[in-house]
């Protein structure tokens, strides 16, 4: 299943490290390894630079109040005593921060569950049913992927208004659903494409119906593709502020929450660096934990 | 690759209905998304782009010449040129440098999380992270107390903020240095004295000031605070006067350009030693009244901008990165050996094979950063400070506020939305080309 997909280039990764194990020898790669010293450090310093602006923001969130003003955050190492959840206690403790957070997962997890079910029955029908236009309707769905959101926020501002869908959890689900979608049909029809056509042909032979087919066949052998989807679409959506800015007011994300603190910058570095934090501690632990699917999804989309 | 529709038990009217009937089905939720979310608010974004901010008003290309002839608007025009013409650039180089740098490293996976890992954080988050960073304090900003670092160990700053010459022979300023008008010639000695220095302000380790001795074939000299508690007189080296350490002395020659430099030591004396016959003139360098590093205001209108992109670079490094290796370890491995068998060097590889090679995957890294700079808009909110986000504005920052922040033009906005949706058409014709070439 995996090696027919179009949509995983894993295979190609695993191969080329078969490669390099078996076609040198313990003493060689050693010699190498000391030739090519300046290279590792290289790369060590590079690696380094690139984590220590997050460190950086941990370590603050870390700092008393009187401290964070006034000294920088390395001061910490030497004195490691400084440290303190103090911050974190405060944040929790702030009732504006703890409903924003519930908001946050509301938004992403209603919003991913959404998504990956319309972009399913979509990318099957894409794939695997013939009828008239579908070429025509697949090439505006490709259309669709680049336009930016910002085409739609006056209109849709307005709808909102009339609607009273305006400051609603569910206003920002639907229109992250639907700028979601363009990629998200584009990414299951390519990985549905790749399932082999005799079993498609075996369970509709069997006279399985077209749901039942889809129900019990493509989503559990579309597996890996959703996951990429999923994950792809809960980062978005838990990071993003243009759409919660422009559509909520009492209904606010992390993101949002953390903005309307920004604007006093300085004063109050002790909520955002600890919030901050907060907001992205989510997505790396998912990104971490799932970063094959994530890679996957993001090299479907972009290389295919 | 053709998907063959067979169609379960299809025979005669009700079968047709169902084959139409069932795909309606399955599309229907997505249609509806992308109609009412996508589709009618585009076109209902381009109608309203002709009509004034209450939307009574037909006014034609009014708002298309408002974005041209304000200022913030130019401004963040200018600055979303600038994005296009620096940083996709930029970070598709950067990644494939990476890439290529990571190829056979053992540990490539852990650098790859590394530099991966900004992609899952927020753009705004991030913004956040590098706002601190940017801080212009060195004492609190760490890309600062990295330049304070560095420039530290090369001893940049000067030992004093203050002084003035003791005599009417020493004359200039902090600014310009204090040149001795006295000439010399080799065997000659200076005393370059200075007054109105604070006690406190005295280099550490200073030590009674000494009135150098000639030499022969050299000029000394000495550096020192011309004053003592009571006076003293002017232009002499007296008891209870001390050295100025680590004052910044040149030579200089007839010219007046400098031709060699030295410190004075603890007491303040110095020497030139081996001058070539010839008349010269000793001064006080203005090294020595260099103010310390202040920090570089990269929060501030000159380099937000800059400061911006180096945090938009440091998130997206990665995504070019892991693609281009992707795309790399797609080479076949054969044809890169023959060129080394051949004799290429790694350079010449990498230039005149590795990269042709990639060529298709560096163009998509490129266009897709195309797009997302265009569209640039969280990491600008949150890098840049209020005082500096008429500086830092590009075209999906200036649509937002015009339209939501406050001035709440909703006519204008929507015309730099369209503008904002005509930039990313060429894009989006690629795409749709790409796509009918693979199909």
């Amino acid at each position: 299943m995996e090696a027919s997909a179009p949509t995983h280039p894993a295979g190609r990764f695993a191969r080329t490290r078969e490669r390099e194990r078996t076609g040198e020898s313990r003493l060689a790669r050693v010699g190498r390894l000391f030739a090519r010293g300046p290279l590792h450090v290289l790369l060590i310093v590079i690696a380094v630079l690139w984590l220590v602006p997050t460190f950086a923001l941990f370590v603050t969130s870390l700092l008393p109040p009187s401290e964070i003003t006034q000294t920088g955050w390395w001061h910490v190492i030497a004195h490691p005593s400084l440290a303190t959840f103090d911050n974190y206690k405060h944040l929790f403790d702030n009732h504006d921060i703890v409903t924003s957070l519930v908001t946050t997962v509301e938004i992403a997890v209603g919003n991913t569950i959404l998504l990956v079910v319309v972009a399913s029955l979509a990318g099957y029908a894409f794939a695997w049913m013939r009828f008239p236009g579908r070429d025509v309707l697949f090439v505006i769905v490709i259309a669709l992927l680049v336009v930016p959101l910002q085409t739609a926020l006056i209109p849709i501002f307005s709808l909102y208004q009339s609607t009273g869908l305006f400051d609603t959890v569910l206003g920002l689900v639907l229109f992250h659903t639907a700028f979601g979608l363009p990629f998200g049909i584009f990414l299951m029809r390519n990985f549905f494409m790749g399932i082999p056509k005799d079993i498609m042909e075996s369970a509709r032979i069997d006279g399985a119906s077209e749901l039942r087919i889809f129900v019990k066949l493509i989503l559990p052998l579309g597996l890996p593709a959703i996951a990429s989807l999923a994950i792809f679409q809960f980062l978005w959506t838990w990071n993003d502020l243009i759409v919660a800015l422009t559509f909520g007011r009492n209904t606010q994300p992390l993101t949002v929450a953390i903005f309307s603190q920004t604007r006093q910058f300085g004063s109050n570095i002790e909520l955002i660096a600890p919030a901050s934090f907060l907001s992205l501690a989510i997505p790396l632990a998912v990104f971490l934990a799932l970063q094959r699917y994530f890679v996957q999804g993001m090299l479907a989309g972009s290389v295919k | 690759m053709e998907a063959s529709a067979v169609t379960a038990a299809g025979n005669g009217r009700t079968g047709r209905w169902r084959q139409r009937l069932v795909p309606a089905a399955f599309l229907l939720p997505a249609l509806i998304f992308l109609g009412v979310w996508i589709v009618y608010p585009t076109v209902r974004t381009v109608i309203r782009s002709f009509f004034d901010r209450n939307g009574s008003g037909f006014v034609w290309l009014d708002n298309y010449k408002t974005i041209f002839t304000t200022d913030t608007l130019r401004t963040a025009l200018k600055n979303n040129a600038l994005w296009v013409a620096v940083v996709p650039a930029l970070v598709t180089a950067i990644g494939l440098v990476f890439a290529v740098l990571t190829e056979r490293v053992r540990w490539s996976t852990a650098f790859k999380t590394a530099v991966f890992m900004p992609m899952a954080i927020s753009l705004f988050a991030a913004g956040v992270i590098w706002h601190l960073m940017d801080d212009k304090d060195p004492g609190k900003g760490t890309v600062n107390a990295s330049i304070k670092a560095v420039k530290g160990a090369f001893g940049s700053s000067g030992v004093l903020t203050q002084g003035q010459g003791s005599t009417p022979q020493l004359v200039g300023s902090t600014k310009t240095g204090f040149v001795l008008r006295t000439p010399l010639r080799p065997g000659a000695t200076a005393l370059l004295g200075l007054t109105a220095i604070p006690p406190a302000a005295v280099p550490k380790g200073a030590k009674q000031a000494v009135a150098a001795a000639p030499r022969s074939g050299a000029i000394t000299g000495t550096v020192w605070r011309d004053f003592r508690p009571g006076g003293g007189r002017p232009g002499r080296v007296e008891p209870g006067e001390i050295g100025i350490p680590g004052a910044t002395v040149e030579l200089r020659d007839s010219a007046g350009k400098a031709v060699a430099t030295t410190t004075a030591g603890a007491d303040g004396s110095f020497a030139f030693g081996g001058a070539k016959p010839g008349i010269y003139h000793a001064a006080i360098s203005k090294k020595t009244f260099e103010p310390p590093f202040g920090g570089v205001s990269w929060l501030g209108p000159k380099l937000i901008t800059p400061a911006v992109m180096i945090a938009y670079i440091w998130v997206w490094a990665g995504f070019a990165m892991v693609v281009i290796a992707a795309g790399l370890s797609a080479i076949s491995r054969e044809v890169l050996e023959a060129a080394r068998t051949d004799g290429a060097t790694e350079w010449q590889v990498f230039r005149r094979v590795t990269v042709p090679l990639l060529a298709p995957v560096l163009s998509v890294v490129f266009i897709t950063m195309i797009i997302n700079v265009l569209k640039v808009f969280d990491i600008i909110l949150s890098v840049a400070p209020q005082s500096s986000q008429d500086d830092a504005n590009v075209i999906a920052l200036a649509m937002w506020r015009t339209s939501f922040g406050g001035v709440n033009d909703f006519g204008l906005g929507s015309a730099i939305a369209v503008l904002l949706f005509v930039l990313v058409v060429p894009a989006l014709l690629l795409n749709i080309r790409r796509f009918r070439r693979e199909e």
